[in-house]
């Protein structure tokens, strides 16, 4: 079997092994899997809202996705991608209802904050792993938390003692009547753009710059790098802060689209997490990282139409997504008893 | 060979999903059908889950006493609800619900404002009713508030008399509007019934972990304190958790717990004739969720209205004791209950800033 077929037999081959086994724990359980995946399937294509509302859940994923995988090219483990999103995330909502400006600067600016605050939160980690070797997994750890109740109580004295901030500013808002009004009030907003500019922007920055070659080196070995005359330090640094703004710019897209504001946090998103996930399923590549994210925001929002639907309960929704993407993620073994199947063919020819 | 089977395979999963979504669009049409007949109400939670064993559960509870009163079934065109499993999720799931054509659909609990506001003024013929939060300048939102403060300072009361060693506790969820209600009506029933008792208040933060509020409440027993309220959701859980194993390990331990949003006695169960639950602060969501409902099967909707629920309307209350709170207190108790009623006493809404 030829290796191009093979890359596309076995994502569709984990899939369905993912459907079935899932169907198996439904029917297990007592429900029609097949009322549960006809729900799982109008929760992500079923009409232009629930497709809009899709698409807002990805684009997140996407740059959660994104950092986790840059550092992993660049040999680090950003376990704090869901702390940087948090600080990104009020960063954005900060600048969108602080500032009153015209939208073509209010955007941006608001962007810009955002990326600054998750680079610099992911800017510790890496200075503390370059410069006195601490490892990065438990650190970025740390820094979740620090985030989540430092954001928690900036919310609070930013608001005077309330649960959320003000709302943004219209010119800071990425969302738009034109989106509303084609996707049926859908949540929708412009911020799918801006992630699949990032999309290129990591693949323009690892596959056609010097400087990504580096972090790459870096990556792939630390001391033959270092030998060939690279500061290996200041790369980590570099890597983890361009990881950190990914992040970030994620946390912009829920202040900026999603809610408008950001309140306060009784936990973590969980985005920041799904986004190794997602990284790991798109094998760290950044157009991998974007079918990873389209997956992942697909389930998360079709599993959401299950209960609606097909009154399936949501424990039993996360078991069934879990299950898709655990198959998805072990696509390895498939691959491996494709290749075996195939080869045993040609010996028996 | 090869290539022509995987084409065919393509086009088979092409083919089944348009089948699946066509299946959809029947069923949508099927269900706008149904709900002609009769008055139909659906809830939303927030992250809390439906089996919170506290406000969540409670509205739930109520909508299926509306539902039993009405001969309603669960699903389409009777009563259902969805549960939030984060934020992000809130929006969707009224939006799903409205476009289930459900009559009236309750938003439950405060973090569910900014979504309630937002989906109201696009879906202008919905009509929902949001709990613990006011929605200002939408006519089709009725706020429903409750006067928690004032079952609180029963509770304090309570509290006061009862307490052994002059020290009780406070475990709050998130600082914010509506739990410091209850801390405050809490603290000023407390000192009222007794100057000289001691209040810990501590807030977990969060409404969901369990763990943390069984730290906190090991750290308040420790401390002396034998009686300890929460107004923190799933949080008690580890409230209740804590005072059940103190009781289990020395049955002659004085630990306490006064519950809250619905009698929590089941929770507080050592064994047959052992009950960790002095009483509760009922807020009766229940009761609150089917007055609304009512009205608005009556065609009576209070849409852009705030309504609150007290003492007086039997909104709030404290639960039955099952012999936990002596006659004497109980006395007490009624005393203030009949002076709060007759605005002799004015209940703080708010802890004074430290």
């Amino acid at each position: 079997m030829s290796k191009h077929m093979t890359n596309i037999l076995v994502p569709l081959i984990s899939i369905l092994l993912g459907l079935i086994v899932g169907a198996i724990v439904m029917s297990l359980s007592g429900f029609s899997p097949i009322d549960g995946y006809i729900a799982l399937w109008n929760g992500v294509f079923g009409d232009s809202y629930n497709l809009g509302e899709t698409i807002r859940q990805i684009t997140p994923y996407i740059f959660a996705g994104l950092a986790v995988a840059f550092a992993f090219r660049t040999g680090l483990f950003n376990i704090g991608v869901e702390g940087q999103l948090i600080v990104g995330w009020l960063a954005a909502a900060y600048v969108g209802y602080a500032f009153d400006l015209p939208k073509i600067i209010h955007i941006p600016l608001a962007l810009l904050a955002a990326a600054v605050a998750g680079g610099l939160w992911a800017f510790v980690p890496g200075l503390l792993k370059a410069k006195l070797q601490v490892h990065e997994v438990i650190v970025t750890i740390m820094m979740n938390y620090i985030a989540l109740h430092v954001v928690n109580a900036s919310i609070a004295t930013l608001s005077d003692g309330a649960e959320k901030t003000e709302k943004i500013h219209e010119s800071a808002s990425l969302r738009s009547p034109f989106l509303e009004s084609i996707t049926d009030y859908s949540r929708l907003h412009w911020g799918i753009i801006v992630a699949i500019i990032a999309v290129f922007v990591m693949w323009f920055l690892l596959e056609k710059t010097t400087r990504g070659f580096e972090l790459k080196a870096v990556g792939f070995n630390q001391d033959a790098s270092e030998y060939a005359g690279m500061n290996v330090g200041k790369n980590i640094i570099l890597a983890m802060v361009i990881s950190g703004i990914f992040a970030g710019l994620g946390g912009a897209m829920e202040a900026l689209g999603t809610f408008g504001n950001i309140s306060k946090l009784t936990g973590f998103t969980g985005i920041g997490f799904d986004g190794i996930a997602v990284a790991l399923l798109g094998a760290n590549q950044p157009f991998g990282v974007l079918l990873g994210a389209i997956l992942f925001g697909s389930l998360k929002n079709g599993g959401l139409n299950m209960p609606n639907e097909a009154g399936i309960p949501m424990e039993i929704v996360s078991i069934v997504t879990a299950l898709i993407i655990f198959f998805v993620a072990s696509g390895y073994i498939i691959r491996v008893t494709l290749e075996r199947l195939s080869k045993k063919k040609k010996e028996e020819k | 060979m090869k290539k022509r089977k995987i084409g065919l395979a393509l086009s088979a999963l092409l083919a089944s999903g348009t089948l699946l979504a066509a299946c959809g669009n029947d069923n949508a049409g099927d269900s706008k059908k149904n709900n002609k007949d009769s008055f139909s109400v659906g809830m939303v939670t927030d992250t809390g889950g439906i089996d919170d064993r506290s406000f969540n559960q409670s509205t739930w509870e109520g909508l299926e006493q509306f539902g039993k009163d009405n001969g309603l079934s669960k699903g389409n065109g009777g009563y259902d609800y969805l549960q939030s499993s984060s934020e992000s999720d809130y929006n969707t799931n009224l939006n799903s619900l409205i476009r289930r054509n459900f009559d009236l659909v309750f938003a439950v609990g405060y973090n569910l404002h900014d979504s309630v506001a937002e989906v109201a003024k696009q879906q202008k013929d919905a009509k929902i009713a949001i709990i613990d939060s006011v929605v200002e300048g939408q006519d089709n939102v009725a706020s429903i508030m409750f006067k928690a403060n004032e079952a609180s300072y029963l509770a304090g009361v309570a509290a006061a008399l009862q307490s052994k060693t002059g020290k009780i506790g406070f475990i709050g969820g998130m600082e914010g509007d509506i739990i410091g209600g209850f801390e405050a009506g809490f603290v000023a029933g407390a000192k009222e019934a007794n100057p000289k008792v001691k209040v810990d208040v501590q807030y977990a933060g969060s409404f969901t972990d369990a763990a943390k509020g069984q730290a906190i409440a090991k750290r308040m027993y420790d401390s002396g304190a034998d009686i300890v309220f929460h107004a923190a959701g799933g949080v008690g859980k580890g409230l209740f958790t804590e005072a059940k194993e103190r009781k289990k390990k020395d049955p002659k331990a004085d630990v306490w717990v006064i519950g809250v949003d619905r009698d929590q006695y089941d929770e507080g169960k050592v064994d047959d004739k052992t009950n960790v639950t002095l009483t509760s602060v009922l807020k009766r969501v229940d009761i609150a969720a089917q007055d609304i409902s009512k009205q608005a099967k009556d065609g009576k909707f209070p849409g852009g209205k705030t309504i609150t629920f007290g003492l007086k309307d039997n909104g709030v209350d404290l639960a039955d004791s099952h012999g936990a709170i002596t006659s004497d207190t109980q006395k007490k108790i009624d005393e203030y209950k009949e002076k709060i009623i007759n605005g002799d006493i004015k209940v703080p809404e708010q802890p004074t800033k430290k």
